[in-house]
C-alpha cells in the first residue's frame, strides 16, 4: 500500500495535476476570502468556503481521471493485480495519495482565519469554532467526491469518460436539494418511484454477485414489502422520496456549518460512511472484472 | 510448481480455455506454444492471478490462487505481454517501486536492483524515464520487474517479441541463465524460439491441451513416418520395378523430370533404414543415384499437424498430460 501510495503521488506531481489542481483551489477559495473577508470585512471563513464548493466540480474530475483508467489503458493494472497485495490496499493506496494532494490545500486555508484576526486588529471578532469545524467539513465533503470520482474512474478505460461521468455524478450531488423538491408528494408516485429505485438496487446487486437467485430474492422480497406498507397504510409513501433523499443532501451539510453555526455530526458521519461505501464500491468493481 | 485442475475461462459465449489439466514442476523450462487466440495469455492471466477462472482450480506451490492469492503470488513473476511499466518512472524508480509492491525486504532492495538491472543488461539507461526508451529496452525492463524478488516461478508471455535478433539472443541467455533456480514458463507462436530455449513444450490450440512433452520427442513423434526423397537418372517405370525390389518401403510418388531424371518419394516402415538395399539395387542395375535425402518431419510440422487438425483427439502419446486423478476433477468440473 505504501508503495502505490507514493508512486501515486509523486505521478501527481509530477504530471503537473496536483499543482494545477491545487493552485486551482487556492485561487477560487483565495479569491472568495478576499472579496468576502478582507474587502468586505465579515469575519467568517466558513462562508467564504462554503460559497467555493463549486470549484469541485472542476477539481474532482481532473484529480481523479486518471487514478484507475490509466492504470487499465496501460496495462498497469497487470502489475498491481498480480502484485502480492489485496485489491483494497490498492484501492486504499490510490485514494490517500489523492487525499494527500487535496489535503495540502486546506492545510493552507487553515491560515485564513488568522490572517482575518491579524487584518481586522484587536477589535475584530473571529468565530474560530465555526470556521475550523467548516474546513473540517469542506475536507471530509472533498474525500467524499475523491471517493467518487475514484469508483467512476475504476468503471471505464478512458480518462475523458471518467472526468464526464465525475462531473455529472457531482453536478447531481451539488444541484441535490434543488432536484429533490421536484420529486412528487403524492403517495402513488412515491409508491412507484420507490419501486423504480428497488430495480436500480437489484441491477446493481446483480452486477456485484453475478448471482440472479439473490437478485431474484432481494426483488421479490422488496417489493412484497413495498406493496404491503402501501396497502396497510399509503399514507406512509407521502413525501416520502423527499424526505429519504433530502437527508443524503451532502452540500447541505456544509451551510449548516457555515450559516447556522451548527457542528452537524450526522453529516459529517454522512461523509466519512459515502465515502467508505464508494471505496467497497471501487474494490468490487475491480474484483468483479476478473470474473468477465 | 503449478497445478492447473480442470481450468475453463469463458468470456461471454467464447470459451478462451477449455478444460486444462496441466502439471508444471520445477528444474525445466516451459513452453506455452500456439497460434493466436490460443488461449495461453488467458491461461498465463489466470494463473498469475490476474483474471479468474470460470471453473477449477490453480494451486501455485500449495496454494490455492483463489483462496490464498497473496501468498501465492509471492512466487510469481510475471511480464505479461505488454509490459506493466509506468511511462512517467525512470528505470531505477520503476523498478524500487515494484520492489516495494513485492515486499522485498528494505535493505536488500538496492542490490537486488543493482544485480536484476545488470542481468537484463539496462546498465547506462537506469536513470532514463521509461517513456524515452526503446520498445526492447521498454521489454527488458518488465523483464527486470519480473526477476525482481527473484520468486522461485517466473512467467514471461512472449518476452521476445519485438527486440531485435542481438536482443533475443541475449534474453534467452537470461532465461536459460534463471533455469538454474527458478521455473520459468514462457508462451511464444514462434515455434524455433520455444525449439531452442524449452526442455519441455505444451501445445495448446482453441483453449484446449493439445500435446506437453519434450522437443525430442514431439519431433520423434513424426519421424516414424520418415520420407526418402531420390533422384534417379531413370525413368519412372525402371525405377518403380526396382523399387519394388526393395523392402521395407511403400512408393509415395514419381515424377519424371525434363533432364531424363526421376524424383521418387517413398515412406520408409518406422524402425528400418532401407538405404542401403536402394542403393545397390540401382547399382546392380547401373542406374545411378544421384540424391538420397531423410525428410524428417520438423516441429513445425508437428505443430502444424497438431493445431491445424481443429479439435481433433490428441494425436501425441500424452503421458505426463492427463490430471492425476482425471476421473475424480471431472466430476468436480460437473459440480462447479
Amino acid at each position: 500500500m505504501k508503495a502505490i501510495y507514493k508512486r501515486e503521488l509523486s505521478s501527481y506531481f509530477n504530471n503537473m495535476i496536483a499543482p494545477v489542481c491545487i493552485a486551482f483551489l487556492l485561487a477560487v477559495v483565495g479569491l472568495y476570502f478576499m472579496v468576502y473577508n478582507l474587502y468586505n470585512g465579515y469575519p467568517s471563513f466558513a462562508n467564504a468556503l462554503s460559497a467555493s464548493l463549486f470549484i469541485f466540480l472542476v477539481v474532482i474530475p481532473i484529480l481523479t481521471m486518471r487514478s484507475m483508467a490509466e492504470d487499465r489503458r496501460s496495462r498497469t493494472d497487470q502489475l498491481l493485480l498480480t502484485a502480492p497485495i489485496t485489491v483494497t490496499k490498492m484501492v486504499l493506496g490510490k485514494f490517500f495519495a489523492l487525499l494527500t494532494v487535496y489535503a495540502i490545500p486546506c492545510v493552507l486555508f487553515c491560515f485564513c482565519p488568522v490572517i482575518i484576526k491579524l487584518a481586522s486588529g484587536s477589535s475584530g471578532q473571529v468565530s474560530w469554532a465555526t470556521d475550523y469545524a467548516t474546513l473540517l467539513a469542506f475536507f471530509l465533503l472533498g474525500a467524499l467526491y475523491l471517493s467518487i470520482g475514484l469508483l467512476i474512474s475504476s468503471t471505464t478505460e478512458s480518462q475523458i469518460l471518467s472526468a464526464v461521468g465525475t462531473f455529472a455524478a457531482l453536478f447531481i450531488l451539488y444541484m441535490w436539494s434543488s432536484i429533490v423538491n421536484f420529486l412528487p408528494t403524492n403517495a402513488i408516485g412515491n409508491l412507484a418511484a420507490t419501486i423504480f429505485l428497488l430495480a436500480l438496487a437489484c441491477l446493481l446487486l446483480d452486477s456485484l454477485t453475478a448471482s440472479p437467485r439473490i437478485t431474484a430474492g432481494v426483488g421479490i422480497v422488496g417489493l412484497a414489502a413495498i406493496v404491503i406498507t402501501y396497502v396497510v397504510d399509503s399514507s406512509l409513501y407521502e413525501s416520502l422520496l423527499v424526505n429519504v433523499l433530502g437527508q443524503f443532501s451532502v452540500s447541505e451539510v456544509i451551510s449548516s456549518f457555515a450559516s447556522d453555526e451548527l457542528f452537524d455530526v450526522a453529516g459529517l458521519l454522512l461523509y466519512v460512511s459515502l465515502t467508505a461505501l464508494c471505496l467497497f464500491l471501487t474494490v468490487q468493481v475491480i474484483q468483479r472484472r476478473r470474473w468477465n | 510448481m503449478i497445478e492447473l485442475r480442470n481450468l475453463v475461462k469463458r468470456y461471454g459465449s467464447h470459451l478462451a480455455v477449455d478444460h486444462l489439466n496441466l502439471t508444471i514442476e520445477e528444474g525445466k523450462i516451459y513452453g506455452f506454444l500456439g497460434p493466436n487466440g490460443a488461449g495461453k495469455s488467458t491461461t498465463m492471466n489466470m494463473m498469475t492471478g490476474y483474471l479468474s477462472p470460470t471453473e477449477g482450480e490453480i494451486i501455485i506451490n500449495g496454494h490455492d490462487i483463489l483462496e490464498e492469492p497473496e501468498e501465492a503470488k509471492k512466487c510469481i513473476g510475471y511480464l505479461p505481454e505488454q509490459p506493466p511499466v509506468y511511462m512517467d518512472m525512470t528505470v531505477t524508480e520503476y523498478l524500487n517501486f515494484c520492489a516495494g509492491l513485492k515486499n522485498v525486504p528494505k535493505d536488500k532492495r538496492g542490490a537486488q536492483i543493482e544485480s536484476v538491472i545488470h542481468m537484463t543488461r539496462l546498465d547506462g539507461v537506469e536513470g532514463r524515464l521509461i517513456h524515452n526508451l526503446s520498445k526492447g529496452y521498454r521489454q527488458r525492463v518488465g523483464l527486470a520487474q519480473a526477476i525482481l524478488g527473484f520468486p522461485p516461478i517466473i512467467i514471461l508471455d512472449e518476452p521476445t517479441v519485438g527486440l531485435d535478433p542481438k536482443q533475443i539472443i541475449e534474453i534467452r541467455d537470461l532465461i536459460r541463465q534463471l533455469s538454474d533456480k527458478h521455473l520459468v514458463i514462457l508462451s511464444s507462436h514462434i515455434l524455433s524460439e520455444v525449439q531452442e530455449i524449452c526442455d519441455q513444450i505444451i501445445i495448446i490450440s482453441h483453449g484446449k491441451l493439445i500435446a506437453n512433452d519434450s522437443a525430442d520427442h514431439l519431433e520423434a513423434h513424426l519421424r516414424g513416418s520418415a520420407v526418402l526423397r531420390l533422384v534417379l537418372q531413370a525413368d519412372a517405370e525402371d525405377t518403380e520395378d526396382l523399387l519394388n525390389l526393395v523392402s521395407d518401403i511403400t512408393i509415395q510418388q514419381l515424377t519424371e523430370n525434363d533432364d531424363d531424371t526421376t524424383t521418387a518419394l517413398v515412406e520408409m516402415e518406422p524402425g528400418t533404414d532401407p538405404r542401403a538395399d536402394i542403393f545397390f539395387a540401382f547399382a546392380r542395375a547401373k542406374k545411378p543415384i544421384l540424391e538420397m535425402t531423410i525428410q524428417t518431419a520438423s516441429l513445425e510440422e508437428v505443430f502444424l499437424e497438431l493445431t491445424e487438425g481443429d479439435s481433433a483427439a490428441p494425436a501425441v502419446p500424452e503421458a505426463d498430460t492427463a490430471a492425476p486423478e482425471p476421473e475424480e476433477t471431472s466430476e468436480e468440473g460437473g459440480t462447479d
